[in-house]
């Protein structure tokens, strides 16, 4: 979902790159108490996998294809603020060395999918993990309902974008229909691999798995020290 | 299993799916380039002919002549190689710059760390 150069007017992205670079330090204040000597390599992993499987492209529809945005699984690995962090790090590298998402555009897509979409993903899973098990398999739904509700919350921030700055008169309502119909397609292929990647770090090494450790509801208190 | 070969493994799966994997991705348009040109025909070449839609003012990437521009590695003409050197380079640096960052904001803890 990287918007590319001319999709939306120059002073409207020039003001999201205002609004990016203020979400982002906001996430790096708060990241800061979350960062520890076992967060922070677990961090650089999590940024690096999420490069590697938005080169994954899948099949949705004949003639459309759709890629992991990756804040459902940063959030449950990482936590939201560090989690952003990790989605805007992969965007700034695909935009700076893989000519992918426009430079100028650079702020928008920062905030739609690490900004946006982390943050619907963050409240989601949130509440989801206060209602289903706390075990592997609760933890796997979470990341799937999550995974779906992030990435059509986060086409909607390109909605509400093409409303402020589209470079062409067309009618915003059927660009949310197109925009939300093939992304809870997408959605479903991201909540599988969410939900298989967070499956299996929290099989392996549940201790390293953000929120089993800090989103916690009372009876689960005792868990961990 | 100890954290440090956790971290390793998991950036050997992420090599393979950047190197290897990825060269097996649907090249189709995704869902946000396919809305931007409904309404617009568009020929082989994924160029605007004719229409009205999002993407009709769609401009060149600043950096498009990069080596590294759409996720090949200019001058390596074998598709695999290309795509996959690539994406091996790219998860190389975002673990590198990533947990670069990461590790200089972290809370340093009172003990040293072994």
């Amino acid at each position: 979902m990287h918007i590319a150069n001319g999709i939306i007017s120059g002073p409207v992205s020039a003001a999201f790159i205002v609004i990016a670079v203020a979400g982002l330090a906001v996430c790096v204040t708060k990241a800061k108490t979350d960062l520890d000597d076992r967060l922070a390599p677990m961090a650089g992993l999590v940024a690096a996998f999420i490069f590697a499987v938005q080169m994954l492209n899948f099949q949705v529809l004949p003639g459309v294809s759709g890629h992991l945005l990756g804040g459902t699984l940063a959030v449950i690995l990482v936590g939201p603020w560090v989690g952003a962090l990790c989605v805007a790090t992969v965007l700034i590298v695909q935009c700076l060395l893989f000519a992918d998402g426009g430079l100028t555009a650079i702020g928008l897509n920062v905030t739609n999918m690490a900004l946006i979409g982390t943050a619907a993903a963050y409240l989601l899973v949130a509440a989801l993990l206060r209602i289903l098990p706390r075990n592997v398999g609760g933890l796997g739904a979470t990341a799937f309902i999550a995974s779906i509700v992030g990435v059509v919350v986060a086409s909607m921030g390109f909605v509400l974008e093409y409303s402020l700055g589209g470079t062409t008169e067309l009618s915003l309502g059927a660009i949310a229909g197109t925009m939300a119909g093939v992304h809870v397609l997408i959605g479903i292929g991201e909540g599988l691999i969410a939900a298989t990647t967070v499956m299996t770090v929290a099989r392996v090494r549940p201790d390293l798995v953000y929120a089993l450790r800090h989103f916690r509801t009372a009876s689960t208190q005792a868990v961990t020290a | 299993m100890s954290k440090k070969l956790f971290i390793v493994g998991g950036l050997l799966v992420a090599l393979l799916l950047a190197g290897v994997v990825s060269s097996f991705a649907s090249g189709s348009p995704d869902g946000l380039d396919y809305a931007a040109r409904e309404g617009c025909t568009v020929n082989a070449e994924g160029e605007i002919t004719g229409g009205t839609c999002m993407a009709q003012q769609e401009g060149e990437h600043q950096l498009g002549d990069s080596p590294l521009a759409d996720y090949g590695i200019k001058g390596i003409n074998n598709e695999y190689l290309s795509t996959g050197l690539s994406g091996i380079l790219g998860v190389l640096v975002t673990f590198g710059i990533g947990g670069g960052l990461f590790w200089l904001l972290r809370r340093r803890s009172s003990t040293p760390a072994p």
